[in-house]
């Protein structure tokens, strides 16, 4: 499952050479992450991100694992049980914070890595199974993190299980009482604060398990890398270890220098005020938002409010997963050859506008719902929806890429002064 | 046939958001988005710059314990700490003495037993106590507060928005309804029996004025009690309520940013030394 040239495990202590022949897990690290996985010379900081999505994981589980031994279940005594973390419990406040923010961090990360996807045509072939599995690690991330965000009870924790169980009652016929059967209750209430709690810790190890196969999915192509063509010779990739575990460390340092600055100095910024008042059934906030990560889809949500056929609501829940669900198909959709957007002139403008429009339903997500608010919110989904759907599709058959050059070898040359290709095939 | 289905399915949806938005300005156009006086006269709160903001800052103590004194004489009355107990008084420079004089002499007593007959009961506070709550239940609340319920203060600079400044705004913020505003507005007259504060989210608040006058409060440090500082002292008292460990988070802080570009800077020399003879 790598190149030839990969380097092998040659365990010389004794006691690793027994351990070898018994249960190989020191050679299945060397050749997962070790010096035994040859990866593209050529990849930016781009590709940090996707040590960074598992770090992340890690510190949400070891947060999350030691909250769990103070938090308390129960629809009575959950919102207390949060405070009594953030006073009376060692280092409660830094756990709480750091779980919290964590969140973010991880979903910040893991938006990145999928850009990083897209625009260097990561979910192409041979790579699809990896893109199909992301998305897998997508969908649970952020089941995940809608019932954490319900656990302390606030008031926007409420009413955003409100919103979001809301769902289900826009399917016809059966909608209301699928709602009622996964709510445990006519609204959310300690039944479904408890099943929540159950599955926002079970969930992380599934993702974990599905981060498994997403890697090991990986390895059978090798990485991706910012020119997109493939590895053609030994000189065009280094192994993992020392190279990309040194460059990852800078990233590492650099991801905890942001995640340090929410923790210590704005715990509060990405959250929100009204969850800070315990939840109460009888009193709608104002405005009821879910955390920034959601907000585009949010926003999808929220922009279809005429019924054609089916009702408006409808339209929206089906938009919505549908804006995310329309990522399985990527791969079939873009018919281009050529993987990296440095390469296709005309679809990376396409890409751009898609960032500026994603970032635009993100604030229509969190807006007051005014007619040039929702307006605007329209004109940016529909483009969503466009973009992957329909120009996609059109301008990969229709684009004429750039020359791509012959290998990563001399592109890195290239890159570092004008190189013949006499020398690209000299150079190691 | 993928993109056959994709190109049905994208205009399928691009259809029905521009049907979508075509009504939306239709209705725009035809009922055009009424002018509220919460939009025109809401304000929002200026900063107080206090000593516990900022990435060194550090609760003003003495500020925080005229604050408690200005809870304790005014707010108490009606509003809940429920969250905070008098252990964590210590924090802010009482005694282990004072906390326990203080538990012991405040008004209101803790709900208990009688432990001879096991009768509905209260008895005095001790340190380990959390505040107690002014009013039984919330329906004894509401009954002396004009149908209105005092909320717990022990988070509040952090359940609303800008908190700290916040409430300090609202404290200060009562006036008479301008004269502007019912013009503009005639059917926003506020309420018999609420007051118009425009800090607050819909201008008419419940609670009727709480600091009145000028030395309201005596202070024990001997400050100056005047409203202003009154509303800056318990402003200062509830942001700690809500974030009693704020100085250990900024000073942990610093320590873990200085470590962190430490650790930026020696990976970075790693990851330099490394890569020094390959070109990528």
């Amino acid at each position: 499952m790598s190149f030839p040239w990969a380097k092998h495990y040659e365990p010389k202590q004794p006691l690793m050479r027994w351990m070898d022949e018994k249960l190989p897990l020191p050679r299945l690290v060397y050749n997962a992450i070790g010096a035994g996985y040859p990866v593209p010379r050529n990849l930016n900081y781009f590709w940090n991100f996707g040590v960074l999505a598992g770090l992340a994981l890690v510190v949400q589980i070891v947060t999350g694992v030691v909250l769990a031994m103070h938090y308390a279940a129960n629809a009575g005594v959950a919102f207390g049980s949060v405070e009594s973390i953030m006073r009376d419990v060692n280092a409660g406040w830094f756990l709480r914070y750091a779980h919290a923010n964590g969140a973010s961090m991880f979903l910040a990360v893991v938006y990145i890595h999928i850009g990083r996807g897209l625009y260097y045509g990561s979910y192409k072939a041979p790579r699809e199974m990896v893109w199909l599995l992301g998305v897998v690690i997508f969908l649970l991330m952020m089941a995940t993190a809608f019932m954490g965000y319900v656990l302390p009870w606030g008031q926007m924790s409420f009413w955003g299980a409100q919103v979001i169980t809301g769902f289900f009652s826009a399917i016809p016929l059966v909608g209301e009482t699928i709602r009622v059967w996964l709510l445990g209750g006519f609204a959310p209430d300690n039944a479904a604060l408890n099943r929540f709690f159950s599955l926002h810790y079970l969930l992380p190890f599934v993702i974990a398990g599905v981060i498994i196969l997403h890697i090991w999915a990986l390895h059978i192509p090798g990485s991706n890398n910012p020119t997109g063509v493939d590895v053609k010779g030994e000189q065009d990739t280094v192994p993992f270890h020392p190279y990309y575990t040194a460059k990852d460390g800078v990233g590492v340092g650099a991801f905890f220098l942001v995640f340090a600055f929410f923790v210590f100095f704005s715990p509060n910024l990405l959250g929100h005020p009204d969850n800070y008042i315990e939840a109460n059934p009888l009193s709608t906030p104002a405005h009821i938002v879910p955390e920034w990560y959601f907000l585009p889809f949010y926003a999808i949500l929220k922009s279809f409010t005429a019924d054609f056929i089916l009702p408006a609501k409808l339209w929206g829940v089906l938009a919505m997963f549908g804006s995310i669900l329309l990522l399985f198909f990527l791969p079939w959709l873009d018919s281009s050859p050529v993987r990296s957007a440095n390469y296709r002139p005309t679809y990376r403008w396409f890409l751009a506008v898609l960032l500026i429009d994603v970032l635009v339903l993100g604030y229509v997500g969190g807006a007051e719902a005014t007619a040039r608010n929702v307006m605007m919110g329209q004109i940016a989904a529909g483009y969503y929806f466009a973009h992957f759907l329909i120009i996609l599709p059109l301008v990969s058959a229709a684009e004429r890429p750039r020359p791509l050059p012959n290998s990563i070898t001399e592109a890195v040359l290239a890159k570092h002064g004008g190189t013949s290709p006499a020398q690209t095939a000299m150079a190691s | 046939m993928v993109r056959l289905i994709s190109l049905l399915v994208g205009a399928g949806f691009v259809f029905v958001l521009a049907l979508a938005l075509f009504f939306t300005a239709k209705d725009a156009i035809q009922n055009p988005a009424p002018h509220t006086a919460e939009h025109a006269f809401h304000q929002h709160p200026e900063n107080i710059h206090l000593s516990s903001a900022g990435f060194f800052g550090k609760f003003d103590r003495e500020q925080v314990q005229r604050g408690f004194q200005v809870y304790k004489e005014v707010c108490a009355a009606c509003h809940s700490l429920k969250y905070v107990a008098f252990r964590d008084l210590q924090k802010i420079g009482y005694s282990e003495a004072e906390v326990k004089a203080i538990a012991n002499q405040w008004v209101i007593e803790q709900p208990s037993v009688n432990p001879e007959t096991g009768e509905v009961a209260t008895r005095k506070n001790l340190p380990s106590d959390h505040f107690p709550s002014p009013f039984a239940n919330e329906v004894a609340a509401r009954a002396a507060n004009n149908n209105a319920l005092p909320p717990d203060l022990s988070l509040m600079t952090k359940a609303r928005e800008d908190g700290s400044n916040y409430v300090h705004a609202l404290l200060m913020g009562y006036r008479d309804q301008p004269a502007e505003l019912l013009r503009e507005f005639p059917d926003a007259k506020t309420p018999d029996g609420l007051h118009y504060n425009p800090y607050f989210a819909n201008l008419n608040i419940a609670m009727p004025p709480p600091i009145t006058s000028d030395g309201q409060v005596t202070y024990t440090d001997g400050t100056k009690a005047t409203k202003d500082q009154m509303a800056r002292d318990v402003a200062a008292f509830l942001t700690w309520t809500a974030e009693p460990n704020l100085e250990a988070r900024h000073a942990a802080g610093v320590a873990a940013i200085i470590f962190l570009l430490i650790f930026v800077y020696l990976t970075w020399g790693a990851y330099q030394n490394v890569w020094r003879n390959v070109k990528h």
